[in-house]
């Protein structure tokens, strides 16, 4: 396999986290590494650091140890102004507990990511252009009906939608979803299982953490992670 | 984009917002009433003594005075820079009524009521002859006697608006006039006797200056008369000061430093004459100069209170600092997403610091025109409190101020309000930046070991 088939490969993780006087090494030496539109769940217990190694991968968070490249490209050698860009352009996050702000409509939610990187010249030239495609995305995840409604006034299920459309909206060659059913009852789960695999199949890369290994199955390949390492 | 539109939203969902709001509404309120009537006191005070002075006087405080100013007086006028000149007789001296033997101490001041008028505003504080000074030393019932004019405030008690019951015509009223005349030695005139310059003057009209001190204490003679009661006509006639007004245009300061040098110049020309050594005891100051001990105190009072305005400032730093880290300790969420769709570090500042602006901006003008719409109502407010309660900010019967001076000096409204919006800014740092800090896993609280 060439590397160029790699969109993103994180080698030898190593993190560590104080916990008072204590250190815990949450990832040992864990090695990633995810092909273009692949739908990769990585699985593990709670606490076997699935969720550090997310956060790595979408650099909200630095190893001790090992390197990740994107494309190619090592982010650590990338400085602040580039991570951000990383993060606003190429990764797309979806959370399990959604985090929508409160104070934006489902629309205004959607348009955030767009809507950071464009000064207020910016964004008045492209704000028709990304308004169209947040509708797009909102018609794809089903809640168009809902695009002027604020957070609190949707089900768990249509959050976690507007969650994904957000994470969508600058077309991300990335999507990372952290346990993205884990807030909803089984048959909301699964509609979102079936968005994600829909999105998928159009070619969205993604990787999903989770801890439930039927979840997990639905993606096309499996990493797990026991102990910091994967097995 | 985005950050105004955040920074909007947490102003009308956060109800903590709106104390932070108040507090600079508030304190922009009290700033703009409290300096708006304390500058219009101040900036009241300096013109009265402007207009009791003019702009510039060449005069000394020895009661001697000091002679050859009539080619001063000359020369001055053949400037292009100066309008008028009046010379000025000050002194002491006690007054009687008649048939009354006790005497009270006054400042005497010997002018010509018309020239004196060409160069302050000495006619407009005249109550019967402001329209023709030059009679305003006629006594209305009997016009070839001498008249006086007496400051308002030794005759009449202001009632409780600050104003005075005049009668139709002056009082009938002759006042013994007595002063110690002085040689050009500074001796006593007449030393050895018993005998002292007195004089009746009959009164012939009240002034009003408006300065408490002045209107209680001093009685203007004709100036001739003066020169002789001071035993200053002879045998070289001198005076005690020399009062100027500059034509329109002319920059005070300047004007005055000009003067200076021509006095420095005559000075030196006289040198050598009899009594040419009271001329070094003159000295040429502008109107400031001249009033300084009295708008000292003032002045001061002034600095005082725009020192306890930046301690008020300080105090809505601190306010707004404190609403600002609760804001930010309720939007650590908030944040961590923001970074987690690509905000920077610069971003989330910006967002913090512009809702802070955002307050200081509503705050300020909220507070700007609250304090406008007071001071324009806060004559009759305090009418109606009197009214009601018999409340006054100033006792008018005590102290020289009539309307509570209420007309605000729009760039001092502006600059109350940019501090306003600086100290918002400047409460908001700290929070702001420790936001920015603020790492997303720590803040979305995503990090399950």
């Amino acid at each position: 396999m060439s590397e160029g088939e790699f969109i993103i490969q994180a080698k030898g993780i190593h993190k560590t986290y104080k916990l008072g006087a204590a250190q815990v090494q949450v990832l040992k030496g864990a090695d990633v590494s995810v092909k273009r539109k692949e739908f990769v769940a990585i699985v593990g217990a709670s606490g076997s650091g699935k969720s550090t190694l997310l956060h790595i991968l979408g650099a909200l968070d630095r190893p001790n140890k090992g390197t990740v490249q994107f494309e190619g490209k090592d982010l650590n050698t990338m400085g602040g102004s580039e991570l951000n860009k990383y993060r606003n352009k190429m990764i797309g996050f979806v959370f399990q507990f959604y985090h929508l702000l409160d104070e934006l409509n489902v629309m205004e939610n959607v348009l955030l990511p767009a809507m950071i990187p464009a000064g207020i010249a910016g964004w008045i030239t492209k704000k028709a252009k990304a308004k169209n495609r947040a509708l797009d995305l909102l018609k794809a995840v089903g809640l168009k009906d809902r695009a002027l409604h604020k957070p609190y006034q949707l089900s768990g299920g249509e959050r976690q939608r507007a969650a994904i459309a957000r994470a969508l909206m600058n077309e991300p060659k990335l999507l990372l979803a952290d346990e993205p059913t884990g807030n909803l009852d089984s048959a909301t789960g699964n509609g979102i299982l079936e968005l994600l695999e829909r999105f998928n199949r159009d070619g969205q890369t993604i990787v999903m953490v989770t801890h439930d290994e039927r979840v997990a199955r639905r993606a096309g390949r499996t990493i797990t992670l026991i102990d910091g390492k994967v097995s | 984009m985005y950050k105004f539109k955040l920074a909007f939203r947490y102003l009308y969902r956060r109800k903590i917002s709106y104390l932070a709001l108040i507090a600079v509404a508030l304190c922009v309120f009290s700033v703009v009433v409290v300096m708006t009537v304390m500058n219009g006191l101040v900036s009241n005070f300096k013109e009265k003594n402007h207009n009791y002075t003019g702009d510039c006087v060449v005069g000394t405080n020895s009661l001697v005075g000091f002679p050859y100013y009539e080619d001063f007086s000359k020369e001055l006028l053949s400037t292009d820079f100066i309008k008028a000149v009046s010379p000025v007789i000050k002194s002491y001296c006690l007054i009687s009524t008649e048939g009354s033997s006790r005497g009270t101490g006054l400042e005497m001041m010997g002018v010509d009521a018309a020239a004196f008028s060409r160069v302050t505003d000495f006619n407009r504080g005249l109550h019967y002859h402001k329209n023709d000074p030059s009679k305003a030393f006629k006594p209305a019932d009997e016009p070839n006697l001498p008249g006086c004019i007496v400051g308002v405030d030794l005759w009449y008690q202001r009632d409780s608006r600050g104003k005075y019951d005049y009668d139709i015509q002056p009082p009938s009223a002759a006042l013994s006039v007595t002063c110690f005349p002085l040689t050009a030695k500074g001796a006593l005139a007449k030393a050895g006797t018993d005998l002292v310059n007195t004089k009746t003057f009959y009164l012939s009209d009240f002034s009003q200056t408006g300065l408490a001190r002045v209107d209680g204490s001093t009685i203007y003679v004709p100036f001739d008369e003066a020169q002789t009661l001071c035993g200053m006509i002879e045998p070289i006639p001198r005076i005690s000061a020399l009062h100027i007004k500059f034509k329109p245009g002319t920059n005070i300061e300047e004007g005055s430093r000009k003067v200076g040098a021509m006095w420095s110049k005559y000075f030196q020309q006289q040198n050598g004459k009899p009594n040419a050594e009271l001329l070094a005891q003159v000295n040429v100051n502008s109107w400031k100069e001249y009033r300084r001990e009295v708008m000292a105190g003032m002045e001061k009072e002034q600095i005082m209170l725009i020192i306890m305005f930046g301690l008020v400032g300080l105090t809505t730093v601190f306010v707004v600092g404190v609403v600002f880290y609760m804001i930010v300790s309720h939007k650590t969420k908030d944040i961590g997403i923001l970074k987690s769709i690509g905000a920077s570090f610069g971003d989330v500042v910006g967002l913090f610091l512009g809702f802070a602006g955002i307050i200081g901006l509503i705050g300020s003008s909220i507070g700007i025109l609250a304090g406008l719409v007071f001071l324009k109502n806060i004559n009759n407010i305090e009418d109606w409190l009197y009214e009601k309660f018999g409340f006054q900010l100033w006792d008018r019967t005590i102290y020289a101020i009539g309307l509570i001076p209420h007309r605000p000096d729009y760039t001092i409204l502006m600059i109350i309000g940019c501090c306003a919006i600086l100290a918002c800014l400047a409460g908001a740092i700290l929070p702001s930046i420790s936001a920015a800090k603020a790492r997303p896993t720590d803040t979305l609280q995503v990090s399950q070991l």
